[in-house]
């Protein structure tokens, strides 16, 4: 046992340590980077030049294979960039899911002109991805998608909408699911397209989030026109092409957000007690649960360098690595109940003037929700780890044997 | 990196599977469960003596394998996991691992080879009552020749021929082994929740006992050997949580109500993915901890505390949720279940309870940042 890297991941992380000094301005405060907003032109531009920079550097699709102008290494260290990156301040996130999820999909299911066509130009930064598959009706149950997709001629013709798009707003491309048979089984009507988001008929509409932000959108399909060359996989095996992508989605690694067991601790010497005298640090009841996040924090750490050590040695993460989501997003709704309830009545106070760390435990507090839903539900990611990892039965289904458009739907 | 046990590590591990498979496992367990006149399964003993497990971590000039504490950590999982009747941790973790620390080269010559092979039992003394002990509340006096008070309760004190008692040396604390088989000592069997593994009180009356270490460095001691222990214990642990969600999972693949697996239910699976969670939490701080002692770390304080505090949840959560998933048949005296409830129990509190390793997981991070 070691925590130290092999001659060839240590020379890697050398090199791309050189490569982001070179480029990267150092990280931010946890307050300030949960308070820019990623809606900003400038950091959109910003982030393009820096994708670029990395393209150029062999830094962008480091697990890609070189005919698709990747590296070909193995995931590992495609892990230890991520890692060197964190520790700056890289505007790399809005190409996180185009790049993690989006396009290795294009890769596998695309035809040599789709990829000829795209893939050069979003692992360059010039064209932005996102992946439309949510719907207002269609959430956990992403299979039960509607939006609907009718053959005309060498055209589809697209009408519905698709819901909690991240980076809707500035993508170019996405991968969109679509309905294109309702006589069959809800999993075998399904199709991916690839569309243009500046096409005539895509309407892209920021969701007012109950945190108050606007960090995803809604977009909205009337009879948008899709060339068939642009279908990934055959027409009824999009659920087949969907479930690669949601598989990419455990290799782009989920860290946590909002303030953690250290920032906690930080206010907590200079907070008093809530219960009487002294200091929070020096209330027993607050670090019996203090322990308990420190646990989980490290745990999932420890965690993730166990898989580093399975992709270390070759091989693919499995669905193991759905614990993490379950764990830090729990983790940081605790963390900021926890801040903002030692602060008795005060601390019913968001305003940044006023509040501790300018806010941050607030607004930590009013993100957590949604971080236990987004990218699957902690209950999705449950039944995950319950049916792929434990080999638990399936849940008794409703839909099996019926057409799409005899489901009952609630409404 | 390479945060994983080696291929021969594994093969250990696989080893010890296979042997404990066919010489401990339930059955044994409730031989000593099933008979108030013993205290551990003298057979499972001398099988694993023989295996050469008791000396994994002691050097080959002292009698042991001379492997190391990955190789020990390994082999206290697949204990835990088979809930093994035996004195191994109070003998290996506790009173080996307290003379390897601090032990006189004489008393580590005398000691170590026949606690390598099986020919003594030993043991740890600290608790006096409820509550945790400490530098001020412990009673027990040494003089330097004879020791006099009480410890209980005394994991194994009941089968032991050796303890190693942390007991007040003037305004300090020392710790003082003794021999059980002489006059001054009494033992009293105790029944506790966990019956396949003995508990005793331990009374001495002018009881001849030698120092370990030097006078006064008995707590600073102690608190060394229970950060060294409780990564072994938190082994155990993640080994008996395990077993637990492996339980659970086949009885609920293979359960049936209202015409179907109950495991096809969600309240099952969520419940079962809990488990799952907390475990690969145990897990991978007790490899922390593994790792922190395999190495003499500066970190161990810290790693023991967090493989602890995480294992000692982990394996609660897992027993108490593996009844639960069993129903009924869970609270029978005949299914297993209870064992592993048990034994969660007695190694949740054995060298401190949960709040107390909590407590020490922050004074240690405000130590480390603070440093």
């Amino acid at each position: 046992m070691d925590f130290n890297d092999t001659t060839e991941e240590a020379a890697f992380r050398a090199e791309a340590r050189a490569f982001l000094e070179a480029h990267c301005k150092p990280k931010v405060a946890e307050k300030d980077r949960m308070n820019r907003s990623l809606r900003g032109l400038d950091y959109l531009k910003a982030a393009k030049a820096y994708q670029k920079q990395k393209a150029q550097a062999g830094f962008a699709g480091i697990t890609w294979a070189k005919e698709h102008g990747g590296r070909g290494l193995p995931p590992i260290f495609s892990v230890i960039f991520g890692q060197e990156e964190a520790k700056f301040d890289a505007p790399a996130a809005p190409f996180a899911i185009g790049l993690g999820m989006c396009l290795p999909t294009v890769i596998a299911f695309g035809s040599e002109e789709i990829k000829q066509r795209y893939v050069a130009k979003a692992l360059s930064g010039e064209e932005i991805w996102c992946q439309l598959f949510s719907e207002p009706g269609a959430g956990s149950d992403v299979a039960a998608s509607k939006t609907k997709a009718v053959k005309d001629g060498d055209d589809w013709i697209v009408n519905g909408q698709k819901v909690w798009t991240t980076g809707a707003h500035f993508s170019d491309f996405g991968i969109l699911l679509v309905r294109t048979n309702p006589d069959v089984e809800k999993h075998k009507g399904l199709t991916m397209l690839i569309v243009d988001m500046k096409a005539p008929g895509v309407d892209v509409r920021p969701i007012h989030q109950a945190s108050g932000g606007s960090d995803f959108n809604e977009v909205y399909f009337t009879d948008v026109r899709i060339k068939d060359d642009h279908r990934l996989g055959d027409s009824g095996q999009g659920w087949g092409v969907a479930l690669v992508t949601l598989m990419n989605e455990r290799l782009a690694v989920g860290g946590s957000y909002g303030p953690d067991y250290k920032e906690i601790m930080n206010f907590a010497r200079s907070a008093s007690s809530p219960t009487g005298e002294g200091s929070l640090m020096q209330n027993e009841a607050f670090r019996q649960k203090l322990a308990d996040w420190v646990v989980r924090a490290e745990g999932y750490k420890l965690a993730k360098f166990r898989t580093m050590t399975a992709l270390s040695k070759g091989q693919t993460p499995g669905p193991e690595s759905s614990i993490g989501k379950v764990i830090n997003a729990n983790q940081m709704m605790d963390i900021s109940n926890a801040a903002i309830e030692a602060l008795d009545h005060y601390g019913i106070i968001d305003d940044p003037a006023l509040a501790p760390i300018d806010g941050a435990f607030h607004q930590s507090y009013m993100f957590a929700p949604g971080l236990r839903i987004a990218g699957g539900t902690d209950e999705i990611l449950k039944n995950i780890l319950a049916e792929r990892v434990l080999g638990l039965p399936q849940d008794q289904r409703a839909d099996k044997g019926i057409a799409f458009k005899d489901l009952p739907s609630g409404r | 990196m390479n945060f994983d046990f080696s291929d021969d590590q594994k093969s250990l591990k696989d080893q010890a599977r296979k042997f404990l498979a066919d010489k401990a496992g339930a059955k044994v367990t409730r031989r000593v469960l099933d008979n108030a006149e013993v205290s551990y399964d003298e057979g499972l003993w001398r099988g694993v003596a023989e295996m050469g497990w008791l000396g994994a971590a002691i050097p080959e000039a002292h009698g042991g394998l001379g492997l190391g504490h990955l190789e020990l950590c390994v082999l206290a999982e697949e204990l835990g996991r088979a809930v093994a009747p035996v004195p191994f941790s109070s003998t290996v973790y506790f009173f080996a691992e307290a003379f390897m620390l601090a032990g006189s080269e004489a008393q580590k010559a005398a000691l170590l080879p026949k606690l390598a092979a099986g020919e003594i039992i030993g043991c740890f003394a600290s608790s006096e009552g409820p509550g945790a002990p400490t530098p001020s509340n412990i009673q027990a006096r040494f003089d330097g020749a004879v020791l006099n008070g009480a410890k209980i309760p005394v994991p194994d004190g009941d089968c032991a021929s050796h303890v190693v008692v942390v007991a007040k040396e003037g305004a300090g604390v020392s710790l003082a082994l003794v021999e059980l088989d002489q006059p001054g000592v009494t033992r009293t069997t105790l029944k506790t929740l966990d019956p396949t593994r003995g508990h005793a009180k331990l009374e001495f009356k002018n009881a001849k006992a030698e120092r370990i270490g030097a006078a006064g460095q008995g707590w600073e001691l102690a608190e060394a050997v229970l950060d060294r222990a409780a990564v072994l214990i938190a082994f155990e642990q993640v080994g008996g949580s395990q077993a637990c969600l492996e339980m659970a999972t086949e009885y609920a693949k293979s359960r049936y109500a209202f015409s179907r697996p109950i495991g096809s239910f969600q309240a099952i699976k969520h419940k079962l993915a809990d488990m799952y969670v907390a475990i690969e939490v145990a897990r991978s701080n007790a490899y922390y901890g593994a790792w922190a002692l395999s190495t003499e770390a500066a970190e161990l304080p810290f790693a023991a505390a967090a493989s602890r505090a995480a294992a000692s949840d982990a394996f609660y959560m897992c027993a108490k949720e593996n009844i639960q998933t069993h129903g009924g048949m869970g609270f029978t005296w005949d299914v297993d279940c209870h064992l592993y409830f048990r034994r969660a129990k007695l190694l949740a509190l054995q060298a401190g309870s949960p709040a107390v390793w909590k407590e020490k997981l922050v004074r240690r991070l405000e130590q480390r940042n603070a440093a």
